[in-house]
Order: structure tokens, then C-alpha cells, then sequence
């Protein structure tokens, strides 16, 4: 059953339309990759499915049950955060708030909630540790544990594994994919082609020109996966990864 | 030293001071938190710069200054807050700019007014003798205010001042909760300002939190601790102001920085 459902959506950033007449569908259970070149509008297109942009034209809808407020989103780290005095705890409970409403405390079965989620992502030694005393690759753990606090259906990842070395950006994958596994439809934005096709059931690929959408074997079949992948070759010629 | 405290509450200026004191501290560390952490501690040095130009004017034009300054520095508060928001325009070069445009305009509006009974001075360093009993009972409720939002929005404000992308996206209402920081911010500057001087006020926001940031690891704890470093450097700033007669606000901000360094080396050695 789709999850998500968009049909011609055209959205805009500072005045300039940056995706036009985009339609696809997620569906419960599928693991989508957004990739496509920088200011192909993969930023705006979260924020949109977020809820927080308006389209310019066109329908995102949301079904099987799946709230606006229900998005584990995991945003982009900021500056602001790497040094944040705040518990993992502390932290992950913060997931539960869309639930919530106007209640001041957190009830016992929310924090039960962040302690099973602490639990699946492997980060109980950690529990009581400073979010700021934290390597690069546990911060995003803890992240991903509060936004499973808050879904249970649909994980939106902005560029999980920027700025990670190879071993933990895998590690941080095969999370991503037992998470997935277990039943939560996972939309990922990625720079990391390579991976994001070596997971990802669809892929949403994003140009200046035209978009694609469709199962990742699709993908690797058609021209823009070819011109993509020349592109990023192109680009990292000059870099040794 | 006990001689000296019995002297101080025995005087009803100083009794005032110390209640006005000790609730604007409270709240300015209870606020500092959230706005340090959020990378927002100019927007109080530029609200302070506001105040200091509303209270001038609205001096030399004989009229009530609380009842100028506070919606004046609240309208700063909401402008400052869009602009740090909006990414096109640099919110720390706005910031200057409307501090110091605020301050040239205060400076002028008292040097026109030759014959208004304005001690510059006290109104850039403070001083005890401008608290009234009005500025007694505002304290209270903005005292009653923040602590009423710390205590039953507190996991929101928490949620908003570690991530507001995540916060906003699971439907929390950002802009609402920054615009009652901003407010609360805005109206303890004012309130604080008299005593702390519009120079020294914002150290009230940025000093107890950082302080307690060096040592405090979870934001409960930090919280917390800035609240009582922020309310006990004060008691202790009024004692030395009193005892060696210097102007209240400077005490207060070199025990700030004492306690500052204190907690510093504490830090320094746990590692």
C-alpha cells in the first residue's frame, strides 16, 4: 500500500522551481534512495515531504495511517549540536514528543520506548554518556534511536553518513537496513551512490533536467544511471577515497 | 561579614535590589541556557544596546520607561530573531547594527536634553538606586513566567534548542516557543538593565551557562547549575559591592568571571 504518494509536484526554492511535475509512490516496506546532483532540489523535496514547504503545484499525500508528525526524520548534524550538553538519553526521549501533546513529562512508556530503541541501535553502554563526548558515528546512532522514537512507519535520512569514516558509514547501512527489515519504510538522500544502490529497493534520482523513479534494477538499467555514475567518477578522478 | 548582610537588608533600596536581582538572575540563566546553546547569547548584547536607547528617550520625553522600553525591546527581540532565522541576511552584522544605532540614539536623546535630571552612567553600569517598586513587582511575574515555562515546556524547549529541523518536522511549534524566549529575553533585559547597567546586563545570560557547561555533561544538570551560579554570584556581587562600595553590575560580572574560571580549571583537571 503506497505510504506516500505525490502526484505532479512542483516546489520551489527562493523563487526558483527546482522540481517540477515529480510524481511517484512509496510504499509500506521500501527502501528509497533520493540521489541526484547538488541544487537538483533533494533538500527542498524533504522538507516538503516533512511538511514544512508548500508545493507550488500538486499533491503529496500521506496514507496507511501515516500522521504528517510521524516522520522519524534524521536532519543534517549542525555546528550548533557536535557540542551540545545534553545525555543520550536526554536526547533520544526528545523523539517522543510528537505523541505527546500538551503533557509536561514524559510517561513511563515513553521512556521504555527510548530504552528499546537505545537497545536495537547497540548504544546502552552509552546511555548516560554526553551526546558532545561522542564519536561522529554513535551521534548519528543516538540520532537515528530518537527518530525511531518518533515512527514507526517511515525514516527520513538527510545524508546519514556524511563526514564518516568507511567502517562506521557501513555499520551505520547495515543498522539502516535491519531497521528496514523490521518493517520501516526507509527514504534516504545520499551522495553515496554506490551504496545507495547496493541497498535501496527504488531510487528517486534527481537532475537539473529530468527525474527518474523506479525499483533501483530499473535505474542501473537506464541512461541517467550511466551519466550519473560517469559524472561521480568524473568528479572523485581527482580525490583517493 | 554577617554585620554587613544584616546592614544591607535593614536598607529598603537594597532589600528591592537584592529581590529584583535575584529573580532577573535567575531567569537571565534559565533563558542563557537556550539561547547559548542555540548560538543566540548576541541577540541579548543587542537587546540590552535596544533597551538602553528606549529608556533615554522615553526619559528625556518624560515618559514611563518600563512601559516604553519593554514593548520596544520585545519588537527588537521578534526583528533579531527573524533575521538570525533568514538565512540571506547575517544575523550577527544586523545585530551590531541595531545595537549600536540603538545606543548613538539613546546617547543623543540625553545630550539634547541638557536640563532632564539623566545620569548616563547608571544607565550603562547600572545602578541599585533605579529599581523601583514597579520593576519589584514586573520581576515577579516574568520570574513566575519563566519558571512556569521551564517547568511544563521543558522537554520542548529542549527538543527545540538541540535540533529544531527534527523538532519542527515532528510537529512542534518552533516559531511559537522562540518567540516566547525572545519575549521572556526581552523583558528581563529590560528589568535587569537598571541594575546591571545595559553594558553589563547580558552577562547575566552568557556567563552562568557557560560556566556551568564546563562542567555539567546532560542539559537537566546544566540547567540547573546556571540557575544557582547565576543566583549565588549575584548575592555574592551585592555583598562586594556593598562591602567595598563598588557599582553593583561590575561586582557581579568579576564574580561571573571568578566562578567562570573556577569551573574552568575543574574542567580542565577532570581531564
Amino acid at each position: 500500500m503506497a505510504l506516500i504518494k505525490t502526484e505532479n509536484l512542483t516546489l520551489s526554492y527562493e523563487n526558483m522551481t527546482v522540481i517540477e511535475n515529480l510524481s511517484f509512490e512509496i510504499k509500506s516496506g521500501d527502501y528509497v534512495c533520493i540521489v541526484g546532483e547538488n541544487g537538483s532540489g533533494k533538500s527542498t523535496l524533504v522538507k516538503a515531504l516533512l511538511g514544512l514547504k508548500k508545493p507550488e503545484s500538486g499533491t503529496i499525500e500521506l496514507s496507511d495511517g501515516l500522521k504528517q508528525n510521524e516522520i522519524g526524520y534524521l536532519p543534517q548534524q549542525t555546528d550548533a549540536q557536535r557540542d551540545f550538553p545534553a545525555s543520550v538519553f536526554e536526547v533520544v526521549i526528545s523523539g517522543c514528543l510528537n505523541s505527546r501533546g500538551v503533557r509536561p513529562f514524559y510517561s513511563a512508556r515513553e521512556k521504555k520506548t527510548a530504552l528499546d530503541n537505545i537497545e536495537m541501535l547497540g548504544i546502552s553502554e552509552l546511555k548516560n554518556r554526553s551526546y558532545r563526548e561522542l564519536s561522529g558515528g554513535q551521534q548519528q546512532r543516538v540520532l537515528l534511536a530518537r527518530a525511531l522514537c518518533a515512527t514507526k512507519k517511515l525514516l527520513l535520512l538527510d545524508e546519514p553518513v556524511t563526514g564518516l569514516d568507511p567502517m562506521v558509514t557501513s555499520e551505520l547501512y547495515e543498522i539502516i537496513e535491519r531497521i528496514n527489515k523490521s518493517g520501516v519504510t526507509v527514504v534516504m538522500v545520499t551522495h553515496d551512490m554506490q551504496s545507495a544502490l547496493k541497498y535501496a529497493s527504488h531510487t528517486l534520482c534527481l537532475t537539473e533536467r529530468e527525474s527518474f523513479f523506479g525499483t533501483t534494477e530499473e535505474f542501473l538499467q537506464s541512461d541517467m544511471s550511466n551519466f550519473l555514475k560517469n559524472g561521480e567518477n568524473g568528479e572523485r578522478s581527482g580525490e583517493d577515497d | 561579614m554577617i554585620e554587613i548582610i544584616r546592614e544591607m537588608f535593614s536598607a529598603p533600596i537594597l532589600v528591592r535590589a537584592l529581590i529584583v536581582g535575584i529573580l532577573v538572575s535567575l531567569c537571565a540563566a534559565l533563558l542563557g541556557v537556550s539561547l547559548v546553546l542555540k548560538r543566540y547569547a548576541m541577540i541579548g548584547d543587542g537587546l540590552s544596546h535596544v533597551g538602553f536607547g528606549a529608556l533615554a528617550v522615553a526619559t528625556v520625553a518624560n515618559l514611563a520607561p518600563i512601559a516604553v522600553a519593554i514593548p520596544v525591546v520585545i519588537l527588537a527581540a521578534f526583528l533579531l530573531l527573524r533575521l538570525s532565522s533568514n538565512s540571506r541576511i547575517k544575523g550577527d552584522s544586523a545585530i551590531a547594527l541595531i545595537s549600536t544605532g540603538a545606543l548613538a540614539v539613546g546617547v543623543m536623546a540625553v545630550s539634547m536634553s541638557k536640563g532632564a535630571n539623566v545620569d548616563l552612567n547608571s544607565y550603562l553600569f547600572g545602578s541599585i538606586i533605579s529599581v523601583s517598586r514597579g520593576d519589584v513587582a514586573v520581576s515577579v511575574i516574568l520570574a513566575l513566567a519563566v519558571i512556569f515555562m521551564f517547568v511544563f515546556f521543558y522537554t520542548k524547549i529542549f527538543a527545540i534548542t538541540f535540533d529544531e529541523s527534527f523538532a519542527k518536522a515532528t510537529g512542534t511549534n518552533v516559531s511559537l516557543y522562540n518567540m516566547l524566549i525572545a519575549l521572556l529575553t526581552a523583558v528581563t533585559i529590560v528589568i535587569g538593565m537598571r541594575l546591571m547597567g545595559s553594558l553589563l546586563i547580558s552577562s547575566l545570560i552568557i556567563f552562568p551557562a557557560l560556566s556551568s557547561m564546563r562542567i555539567f555533561k546532560s542539559f537537566k544538570s546544566v540547567t540547573i547549575c546556571s540557575a544557582v551560579i547565576s543566583v549565588a554570584t549575584f548575592i555574592i556581587g551585592m555583598i562586594i559591592s556593598y562591602a567595598l562600595d563598588t557599582p553593583c553590575g561590575a561586582s557581579i560580572v568579576c564574580v561571573n568571571i571568578a566562578a567562570f574560571s573556577v569551573f574552568s580549571a575543574l574542567r580542565a583537571i577532570k581531564k
